[in-house]
């Protein structure tokens, strides 16, 4: 069974005094659960919209998304939020932490939505998990870029998701940095059976998953598993 | 550490829930950690409601206080259990019948009369009350010495208001000449049981021992006395049942009676108004405040935006992501409520020494609950309505943003719920307003001025701004232009500012313009040509002394009356005890109209302070029946009609008279006006007195000619329109302190609203700080460009505030007091510099970590 479908996917925006500028045409995908898969594409390919759409942070013009099962197209925006703090993780460029809450908090948050108990002794172990133990009472602003980024990865699998969308995930970083978190990034993934959606522009770490999902000026130019020995075109 | 593997798969839902399954706990939770990092600024965001809260609370507090003291003291305030008066001696006939009330025990005569201190050679008009018997019986008559009391009541000298022997530098053991009597000064009074401070200073009181009353010559048939019964009960007498019996004969003699209910509730009602008035005035403060707390969670909001975002991206509903908010900024006015309340019990505990010389009682300072309940309740509700206002659109953030920081279209679309939370907003203040003055007629005035004052602040607000960008001068330096060009750029705070502050100075300049109006107009009585002393009480047979008195001192005789009283009897034959019955309910004639005493003149002309307005000229009839004239407001307030009879009680004789005509009278310009005119031929033979109106010089002049007069008609009186005047600017002025003291709480939280939006904002302004620092600009620039933008910030909002007031004076000038219009703009421009000036002091203060810290620290503290 696919862990995401999304099936024949445009978004357009309205455009003053003009006809509707259209940044995603007719994509198509299914994604398996675990897959490790990257969208790449030069800037303004309508990669980051797609992630939007995927993780339903948005909504289509037409095509439907299925994530998990359930079908987003006709939910309200109250309903995609409760599919997201059930089934979806995810990481940004700019990390994205609340800045007024510690790295413990900030990790609890999810949790805490779906009402579970014992939020704190789990983001414990998840920022240990992810080398910041001793910092769990830090704010993000007393943190490193790398261990902001840590700390999202940490609450990215806090709700323990079925998918997890990363934006740009290195994008802020240093390449040292990157590598600490790209490998950590991987390794939680392995460990928690993740299905991983990526969106990079970094040939090289979009290498590192199992597919990759080519996007130009909206459309999807080509679908290809990255074997360590051959690929295989798909569209 | 947990026990579980973090990592470990769990269970899959397929159906999608609800967002949302956190409870309050974690809305709570969530709350208190996002303003652990922001609570300094949260706290004074809140701050702008405080003030408001504090005058509510103060002013309420101090009503209900004053009601008390009102209730505690009502015996106090009338000085015994009944008090009967009259402007006639007491009825013979009906002396057998007061006697069953219980005995009479004290007695007074009291009139107007010049009244002189010979060792210092001072002359005024006077209230001189002759009393005999043991009045007061209850409060405290404060006389120096005290024993001096005793002396009184045994006939031994005077006692006169401190007020009146502080004006001349007269003392005690000098002495006081009253008509023809010379009496020792043998005590200061400085209170008198029900008497206000304000009371002793309009008309200042000389207490003459009753039995020497006579001997003063004064009382005579015609003179114009008061005379007054005091009596005193066994404790726990029902006064308003043991009067009852007596109620029709008192009507019949037009007898008052006064007990200790009646003037309790008189008082009562009267402070009652007083203080809902002034709470009003409390209420624009706290509604300045409410517009500051919406400004400055406007600011708070843009900044929380992306927070938002991330919440709801991490699953967190719309509802849920407004709660939060909702309930950092409700449990922020309830403290700033709290602090307020606390506040306003400090500031009661100051309003009996603003409003002392008013109150005929000493206020018991307490804590009055209900006001701070009221105070807190009104405070809290305004503030999460108004933050509402910006909150509402956290429903809305997208998710989007986390990926789209630019992505600007989810708030921006219009909202209903916004429309209804202003609904509440205009229900909830008309609702207060109707609570604080129980009169949805002010309540809805109020509502309506409010929104007018606050349409054309904003308006002139918005014009002064779009003035400053199309006219901008590009040629000015860099400093100017940037400092102006931060008044309307986005995300700017100003017309929040100009309208908030401009009220403020708008109150402060009505307040100060129409004083200077009301002062104009008492003014020109005494300038010029027109009369400056009137001289009243002359009898027929003095008139011809009295002028030539005049004439020889070469004061013209600008104007001279006869005037005869009279007292309604019937109107179209039915009579006033008749017609008094209608009156309940509010419905029927006013019964002032009914029971006062009419002065009346005759002449067959107007004056030039009268215009005809219907009808014909006073005149007589083919049978002799006089044809009166009548003021047209006195025409209608009576339901008159033209031809309708009026039967007047001249001193005992019947009088019938129609109503021939009215008349638009000016009652401000200096000279006897008449509610009716009669004509020429009926009343010459009536007992009447006449008044004279001259104008004196100067004061030398004014002071001998009340000399001359004192010596040779002593029971003549005088009206100094000088004294007049100064009497009014003094209770103007003491009005308009009160009512400053009550607009200041306005203008201070304009300043406070401007202080919050600063330090809510500075975030924004650190990194403009940082970027124009980076890009070369010295601490000095960025220092002068702030200085400009603030001050220029307060000019704006002052010079709106002012312009407005000059338009409400204008509009009273030309509308309501019919006076030319020449306001003082110096202390005007002196307001404009001061608010300006404390606007930039305020702005620089809250900017000041921007301009000494390094910028690195900063961005990262504010992070």
């Amino acid at each position: 069974m696919s862990i995401l479908k999304v099936e024949n996917l445009t978004k357009s925006y309205p455009n003053a005094g003009g006809a509707p500028l259209t940044v995603l045409h007719g994509v198509s995908f299914e994604l398996a659960a675990g897959d490790t898969f990257a969208i790449v594409g030069p800037s303004g390919s309508g990669k980051t919209t797609l992630l939007g759409l995927c993780a339903g942070l948005d909504r289509a013009t037409s095509g439907s998304v299925w994530l998990n099962g359930i079908q987003l197209d006709n939910l309200s925006e109250d309903q995609r939020a409760a599919v997201r703090n059930q089934h979806v993780g995810f990481i940004f460029q700019n990390f994205q932490l609340l800045p007024t809450l510690t790295a413990l908090e900030n990790v609890q948050v999810p949790q805490e939505l779906r009402g579970e108990k014992g939020s704190a002794a789990t983001a414990q172990a998840l920022l240990e998990r992810v080398g910041l133990g001793k910092r769990a009472h830090h704010y993000p602003t007393q943190l490193s870029g790398g261990e902001q980024q840590r700390v999202s990865l940490a609450r990215a699998f806090a709700n323990r998701p079925a998918l997890l969308f990363a934006d740009e995930p290195t994008g802020n970083l240093d390449p040292d940095t990157s590598d600490t978190v790209v490998d950590l990034l991987f390794e939680l993934n392995r460990e928690a059976g993740t299905t991983l959606v990526l969106v990079t522009h970094d040939l090289e770490l979009a290498a590192r998953t199992q597919r990759t999902l080519r996007v130009r000026g909206g459309t999807v130019q080509t679908d290809v598993r990255n074997q360590p020995a051959s690929s295989q075109a798909r569209a | 550490m947990c026990a579980t593997n973090p990592l470990a798969a769990k269970p899959v839902h397929r159906a999608p829930a609800t967002a949302g399954t956190a409870g309050w706990g974690w809305l709570l939770r969530m709350a208190w950690r996002d303003a652990r990092r922001s609570r300094t600024r949260l706290a004074l965001f809140m701050s702008s409601i405080v003030l408001g809260i504090a005058a509510l609370v103060g002013i309420n507090s101090f009503g209900d206080n004053l009601a008390r003291s009102i209730n505690e003291q009502a015996r106090e305030l009338l000085g015994a259990d009944l008090v009967l008066a009259s402007s006639q001696p007491f009825d013979s006939t009906l002396v057998p019948a007061l006697r069953r009330l219980g005995p009479v025990q004290a007695q007074e005569r009291a009139f107007g009369s010049l009244v002189q201190f010979p060792r210092v050679q001072g002359v005024r008009l006077a209230q001189v009350r002759g009393i005999t018997g043991g009045f007061p019986y209850y409060g405290d008559w404060d006389v120096q010495p005290r024993a001096a009391v005793a002396g009184f009541r045994a006939g031994h000298g005077a006692l006169v208001d401190d007020v009146l022997l502080s004006q001349f530098g007269a003392r005690v053991g000098d002495s006081v000449r009253v008509g023809r009597l010379s009496l020792l000064i043998i005590g200061k009074v400085l209170h008198t049981p029900g008497q206000s401070g304000l009371g002793s200073a309009v008309a200042p009181t000389v207490f003459v021992p009753g039995a020497l009353v006579a001997a003063t010559g004064l009382v005579q048939r015609g003179s114009r006395v008061q005379y007054r019964q005091y009596f005193q009960f066994a404790p726990g007498t029902d006064v308003a049942a043991l009067i009852k019996p007596f109620e029709a004969r008192f009507d019949q003699s037009n007898i008052d009676s006064d007990t200790v209910a009646s003037r309790q509730q008189r008082t009562g009602r009267a402070f009652r108004d007083l203080t809902r008035y002034l709470s009003l005035v409390a209420f624009v403060a706290l509604l300045l405040g409410g517009v500051g707390v919406a400004s400055t969670v406007s600011l708070y909001v843009r900044e929380k935006l992306a927070a938002v975002a991330v919440l709801r991206c991490l699953g967190a509903s719309g509802r849920q992501a407004l709660l939060i908010y909702l309930i950092q900024t409700a449990g922020l006015g309830l403290l700033g409520a709290l602090v307020g309340a606390a506040l306003g019990a400090g500031v009661q505990a100051l309003l009996p020494r603003v409003l002392g010389d008013f109150l005929p009682v000493a206020v018991r300072v307490g804590v009055s609950w209900p006001a701070i309940a009221t105070g807190v309740g009104a405070g809290l509700g305004l503030a999460v309505l108004f933050a509402l206002l910006p909150l509402l659109s956290i429903r809305r953030v997208a998710p989007l943003r986390v990926l789209r920081a630019a992505f600007e279209a989810d708030t921006a679309a219009p909202d209903p719920l916004r429309g209804l939370v202003l609904g509440v907003l205009a229900v909830g203040i008309l609702g207060f307003a109707y609570l604080q003055t129980r009169e949805w007629k002010l309540a809805l005035g109020f509502g309506a001025g409010l929104a007018a004052a606050l349409g054309a602040l904003a308006g002139l607000g918005w014009l002064l701004t779009w003035a400053v960008r199309r006219y901008f001068p590009g040629g000015w330096g860099y400093v100017w232009r940037q400092g102006l060009a931060n008044l309307y750029r986005p995300q700017n705070q100003t017309l929040t500012l100009i309208t908030s502050i401009g009220l403020g100075t708008f109150l402060l300049a009505t307040l100060y313009l129409t004083q200077g109006l009301l002062l104009s107009r008492v003014a020109t009585a005494d300038a010029g040509t027109q009369p400056n002393l009137v001289l009243y009480d002359i009898q027929p047979e003095q008139r011809a002394g009295v002028e030539a008195l005049l004439t020889q001192r070469q004061l013209p005789i600008v104007q001279r009356v006869p005037i005869v009283t009279m007292r309604l009897a019937a109107i179209n034959r039915r009579t006033v005890t008749e017609l008094k019955k209608d009156t309940a309910g509010g419905k029927g004639i006013p019964a002032w109209i009914l029971s006062r005493e009419y002065r009346v003149t005759y002449r067959d002309t107007l004056s030039p302070s009268e215009k005809l307005t219907a009808g014909t000229l006073p005149r007589r009839g083919p049978d002799g029946t006089p044809y009166v004239s009548v003021d047209d407001s006195y025409f209608e307030r009576a339901q008159l009609k033209l031809g309708d009879t009026l039967t007047f009680n001249v001193q005992g004789a019947p009088l019938v008279a129609i109503v021939g005509g009215t008349r638009e009278v000016d009652w401000s310009r200096v000279q006897t006006n008449f509610l009716v005119l009669f004509p020429k031929g009926v009343l010459e033979g009536a007992p009447q007195f006449h008044v004279i109106l001259t104008r004196t010089p100067n004061t030398a002049a004014l002071g001998a000619v009340q000399q001359a007069l004192v010596k040779q008609f002593p029971n003549v009186s005088a009206l100094d329109l000088g004294l007049i005047l100064q009497t009014v600017d003094d209770i103007l002025g003491k009005i308009s302190f009160v009512v400053r003291f009550m607009a200041g709480f306005s203008i201070a939280t304009g300043l406070l609203v401007l202080a919050s939006s600063v330090v809510v904002s500075r975030y924004q302004r650190v990194r403009e700080s940082v970027l124009l620092r980076t890009l070369g600009a010295s601490r000095r620039q960025i220092l002068r460009i702030t200085l400009v933008e603030y001050a220029l910030l307060g000019l704006l909002a002052a010079l709106a505030g002012i312009v407005l007031a000059g338009l409400a004076a204008w509009a009273l000038a030309v509308w309501v007091f019919d006076s030319p219009y020449a306001p003082n703009l110096l202390p005007l421009l002196g307001l404009a510099a001061g608010v300006a000036a404390l606007t930039a002091a305020i702005g620089l203060f809250n900017s000041r970590d921007v301009l000494t810290r390094p910028p690195l620290e900063v961005l990262r503290a504010e992070g």
